[in-house]
Formats: C-alpha cells, structure tokens, sequence
C-alpha cells in the first residue's frame, strides 16, 4: 500500500518548562517562554518518515494548526524527513480556543482534501493532556482507529497495530484509510541532522485558512479559570506505629 | 608571531554567506533566555539594524539541534573522556552524523552547505558541554575544511572534502618545539626532488593528531627565503616516516589528543602542496583569523556552560537564613560576569558577521578571542568560587570549566600576540 500520509504536530511549551498561571488566572504564561513540539507528535513524525524509507508510503505531509510560530514546528518535522507542510492559520481568540474538537474537524478536511491513506497523531499534546484528537478525526471520517500505538506494521492492505492498554498489549488488525495515534514506545525520534535542517529549507509549506476547509472554529467549551496545583503541604513526624494508625484514623482515611 | 600585515585571504566562489542585514524569515531576536514569542505584527515595525542576537531560521534550527544532541549525545561521556584523556569513538561518529565535521563544505561534498555564522553558534553549544569536543569540530570546520575548500584543486577537492565532511579528521601541523608564537622560524624542511618533496623534521602540540586522517604540514622548501619558502603539504596519516607520538598529558582539553609529530624522510608528491609554493605563510595567517573566532565561541560558550550549572546551586543553597544568591557582594559578582560574557557574545558575533559580510574583520576577530579567553578564566574562577566546597570536587562539572579555560589565553595566537596584533591596526588606523 503506498500513498501519502498525514501527520500532525502541535506547537506546546517544552517540557522542560516550569509552567506559570497568569495573575488573572485565564490561562498560563506563554509570552517569551520556550516552545517546542510535542514530543508525542516528535514520535508520530518519527513513525511516519520510517514508513517512508521502508518505501511503506509515498509522501509525508506534516500539518500544525495555529498563528506565524507554527511554522517553525512544521520546519522541524521537514528537518526529521517529511516531504511538506502545510500550515493552517489560527490566530487570535480563534486560537486561544482551539481545541480537539476544531483539530479534528480540520484534519478530517484536510485528509478528505489530500486524499491520505493514513493519519498519524500524537496520542495527545503535553499541554492540555486531552487525548482526543486522533479518536474525534477518526469519528469524522469514519475511519477506523488504532490509538495508544506501541508497533505499527502494514499487513497486505490492512494495518497491524500493537496498542498499549491498561492490561498489558493490545494487537488489532484495521482497513485503511485508517488513524493512528503515537504512543511512548514506538518510536525513539531521530535528531534533525544539520544537513536535513538545510534540506528543509527548500521544502514547501502551503498557507490555508480553516474557512477555505469550511470548517466552523467555534469553540463549545469556555475556560472559567485556571489555577495552579495546591501547594504540597509539610508532613507531620509520628513517634510510634500506634500513633501512625491514630493519626490515620483521625484524617478519616483508615 | 612576525605578521606582516597581509592583506585578508578574500574569498571567491566559495562564500555562501548572506549579509547578516538580509537574513530571511525569522527576525525571532533570541539569546541562550527562551525566545520572546514574536507575533506578526513585529515584523510590520522592523528595522534593517536588528540587533546583534538575531539569527536566521536556519542558524535558529541549528543551534537548538545541537543544543539538544549535545545534553543527550555528548554529555553523558564528558566525565569520562576527561578522566581518560580520550575522545569516545561514539561521540566522534555521532559528530559526523550530525553533519557538525563539515558546516561549510558544499552538499556535493556530503557536506552542510551551511554558513560561517552557523559553525561558529554550533562550537559555542558544544562548548557549553564540553570545550574539547568543541576544539575538535573547530579545528575541522575553521581550519582543515577552510584550507581545503579555498586552496583545494578540483582533484584534491574531491578526494578530500567528502571524507573531511563523512568520516575523517584533519589536523593542522605548524608550531613546533622551537617555533610557538614565532611560527614562521619552523625548522620543518622540504627538500624537492623531481615531481616529489621529502620532508623532515618535528611538530608539537598537534590537536586531533591521535585521530586524525589527513595532516596539513607546513614545511619550508627554501629556508633561504626565509617565511616566504613556507609550503603547505597534505600527508595522509598512513605516509611512510609519519610518526605520531605519545600525546601530551595535559590540565585541561584532556579528551582532545595533542601529540608531538615526527617527519623521517616523508615522501610527499608534487601533487600534495595545497594552494601556492613559498605561500604558506599566508594560508596560516589567513585561516588563524578565521579559526581566532571559532576559538572566541568556543571559550564563549565555555563561559556560558560554567555559568549556568553555578547559578541554580546559587539559588537553592541556603545560608544564614537566606539563598547565597541573595548576598548583594555575590549578587554584584554575578551580575559583572554575565555582563562580561555578554559583552564577549556580543564581540564575537560581531567579529563573525564582519568576516561573513565581508569587510575588514582581523582587529575584531582578535578583540573577541582575547577577551572571551580571559572572560573565560574569570567566569570560571568565580564560578568555583560561589560554588564553595563541592566546586573544588570532581563530582561537579565546574572545576573541569577551570581546567579547560586557561589554554584560550595560550593556544592559536596568545594574548599577547593578539594585543599586539590589534595595537598595529589601531596604529594603522591614525595614518592619514
């Protein structure tokens, strides 16, 4: 089965960042904090360009939704080895409301659009941790699915995949055109080498708005508020096992 | 050593680089701080004088890729290749991998294509990690490849350049036991006999020696002549009479191999001088301007490096009731270095896109690489300093930054070669 593929990267703050509420709590810090993509779409992206070199799939087309800075995202995963990008423009309060269900709806577009055989995402983004993407995208195409993806193998004309569930490891057997979603385990992402950061160079990215997808942004959901987690309170030191079980007691929580 | 004033080795087909004033795309201003996230509507206000911490896309992308392969490829080993005064062959493979061996040589060469400008931000992050590493793709990218891509015919072009940017490393033979600073007094002899030279004679402190490939000897061909007989010759390591010896067991840099070299009788053909006879005195000079910026980004991001694994200690220790952060006398000290080492950023960017936009660049070039070298035995004697007790251990990284700095002052033209170098200029500059 050859074809061309879909992935999708999002633009979060790095991992390594220690994340700040805005005084007026809506919603966290972002102004001059570093950026970087998510590592489960690193993972996905990954996946795909080994499906390539495997001659698996034709064509990677790496897709992020959001304002100017998205484009460096999709420059990063031209660097990792897909083929072009395309960018949907997001900006403003548009953006601030962006949410899975408006994603799907434009990766749903865009796979119709592109005629892909596969859509890869990450299982979910390390910011708003929804872990709903990739299942809502299948829904609207009515495609099937193979989330939490651990293995991924093509078996004549239909996908092989291994899925990380609570229980242990999960294999299914899909049709294409199908959705995958990328989980820890799959893949270990490779390292843009200088040279493929000067390849990606030359490599288009496509500007389009979600109006030209027909794809209505309105949010359904509205941030009320948004706090930080409790502070860790101090623990208390007991004497004896027989105060531990009294204090235990005392909490209601033996 | 006695420079007469040489007029810059200017470039011909082989600038690929863009004046810093047009770079493309990406006006992100970004320092080694997280990038202030620049919406759109910044670009409308643009000027053409951004400021000097304003990168293209690519030297963005690059520099957060090696940033990265650097804390995850490199760091693990760093203890290790000091303690053993050895280069790990790991770390040298994934070096070429990267494509960090060959920033600037052409794509048909297997090389990067990339830009002066970007090897320099690559030695700075490497540096940060480990300055020995650092030395080792410095020496290949501003040296070896530089010489080679400049001076090379098309055939020794093509039968060096691939393997210089793929697997193999170079190094660069001038000092020796007798002729440091005083470079152009080398003994080395190369004596002509029909369409081959035999050359004898010794080499000291060669970097990259216990590894390297391909070595670029400067041997005189008529020592009559005086510098003006100084040849540049291209020994392949398996040459006959090639000897490399034991190498130096030193303070710091210890991963980097710097070994005396010995010539016996070396037959090198006709067809192995690079560039011009009798004009290797210019070649060294040239190329030594250009390698004074890799090493002033290399001390630089020495500095950085030392700088950010001090301050987080600064910030949790506690003493007196309070972080020793918060003492206004090392708040003061603190505040001096990083103005200093911005100061050195600042000095040696600037050197780079002189020489990248093609005007005069020496007396820069020779201002940052004595300045970050000093800068650089400062920041880490203070570093030890604030770190108090556990900065004296091995078991932080900090004493091995004051190691490693000291030889910045020293090696590829000492400070005081470089203050006298930039006081003829200055002279220069009042003739009228």
């Amino acid at each position: 089965m050859s074809g061309r593929v879909l992935v999708g990267v999002k633009r979060v703050i790095d991992y390594a960042v220690k994340i700040r509420v805005k005084p007026d709590n809506s919603s966290v810090v972002t102004d001059g904090v570093k950026h970087s993509m998510n590592p489960f779409c690193e993972i996905a992206v990954e996946e795909a360009v080994k499906l390539k070199e495997k001659k698996l799939i034709k064509e990677v087309v790496a897709v992020s939704c959001g304002p100017q800075q998205a484009q460096e995202t999709i420059r990063t995963a031209l660097a990792m080895g897909a083929d072009r990008g395309i960018h949907v423009e997001v900006t403003g309060k548009d953006y601030e409301t962006l949410g899975p269900l408006q994603v799907s709806k434009i990766m749903a577009a865009l796979a119709k659009k592109e005629d892909a055989q596969l859509v890869i995402l990450g299982k979910q983004a390390i910011d708003d941790d929804c872990n709903q993407t990739g299942q809502m995208t299948a829904a609207l195409l009515d495609w099937p699915q193979g989330t939490f993806a651990s293995e991924v193998s093509f078996d004549g004309d239909k996908i092989k995949v291994v899925r990380e569930i609570d229980g242990g490891l999960e294999t299914i057997k899909i049709k294409t055109p199908a959705v995958v979603t990328a989980d820890l385990r799959l893949n270990t992402p490779r390292y843009a080498t200088l040279p493929n950061i000067m390849k990606a160079k030359k490599k288009k990215i496509a500007n389009v708005k979600p109006a030209d997808l027909g794809v209505d942004l309105t949010s359904r959901l509205e941030v009320v508020r948004v706090d930080e987690p409790p502070q860790r309170q101090a623990g208390v030191k007991v004497e004896t096992v027989d105060d531990l079980v009294g204090k235990l007691k005392e909490a209601g929580t033996v | 050593m006695a420079a007469p004033l040489v007029r810059i080795f200017s470039k011909t087909c082989r600038q690929i680089s863009r004046p810093w004033g047009t770079c493309q795309a990406g006006w992100r201003s970004m320092s080694n701080r997280p990038a202030p996230d620049m919406s759109s509507d910044q670009a409308a206000g643009m000027t053409s004088f951004p400021p000097l911490q304003t990168y293209s896309e690519e030297e963005s992308m690059m520099r957060e890729a090696v940033k990265k392969y650097a804390q995850e490829r490199i760091a693990p080993f760093v203890s290790k290749m000091d303690e053993n005064s050895a280069m790990d062959e790991e770390v040298i493979k994934s070096l070429f991998e990267q494509g960090l061996m060959g920033i600037e040589i052409d794509p048909e060469y297997n090389g990067t294509g990339s830009t002066f400008f970007s090897s320099i931000l690559v030695i700075e992050e490497l540096a940060k990690v480990d300055p020995s590493v650092a030395v080792l793709c410095d020496i290949q990218n501003t040296l070896i490849n530089t010489l080679f891509a400049q001076l090379g015919t098309p055939a020794q072009k093509e039968q060096y350049l691939s393997r210089l940017s793929t697997d193999m490393i170079g190094s660069f033979c001038l000092s020796e036991a007798e002729s440091g600073s005083d470079a152009f007094s080398l003994k080395t002899r190369a004596e002509k006999h029909k369409d081959y030279y035999i050359i004898n004679g010794s080499k000291m402190w060669i970097s990259n020696a216990e590894h390297a490939g391909v070595f670029l000897v400067m041997a005189n061909v008529d020592p009559s002549a005086g510098y003006r007989g100084i040849t540049c010759f291209i020994v392949d390591r398996d040459t006959e009479g090639l000897e490399i010896c034991k190498k130096e067991n030193k303070l710091g840099l210890r991963a980097s191999s710097t070994c005396p070299i010995n010539l016996d009788n070396v037959k090198v053909p006709e067809k192995n001088i690079l560039g011009q006879i009798g004009h290797g005195y210019k070649y060294a000079i040239g190329m030594l301007n250009e390698g004074r910026i890799g090493i002033a980004a290399q001390m630089l991001g020495l500095a950085q490096g030392c700088f950010d694994n001090t301050i987080p200690y600064t910030r949790q220790r506690v003493q007196f009731g309070k972080r020793i952060f918060d003492f206004q006398g090392m708040q003061h000290q603190i505040a001096h270095v990083a103005t200093q080492i911005e100061a050195a950023r600042l000095l040696t960017y600037n050197a780079a896109r002189l020489k990248e936009a093609g005007r005069p660049f020496i007396k820069e070039a020779c201002m940052a690489k004595y300045f970050t070298a000093e800068l650089a035995t400062l920041t880490t004697s203070k570093c030890i300093e604030w770190m108090g007790g556990v900065g004296f251990t091995k078991d932080y990284p900090i004493e091995k930054y004051y190691r490693d700095c000291k030889i910045g002052t020293i090696y590829e033209g000492t400070t005081n070669v470089q203050l006298s170098t930039m006081a003829k200029f200055i002279d220069k500059e009042y003739d009228h």
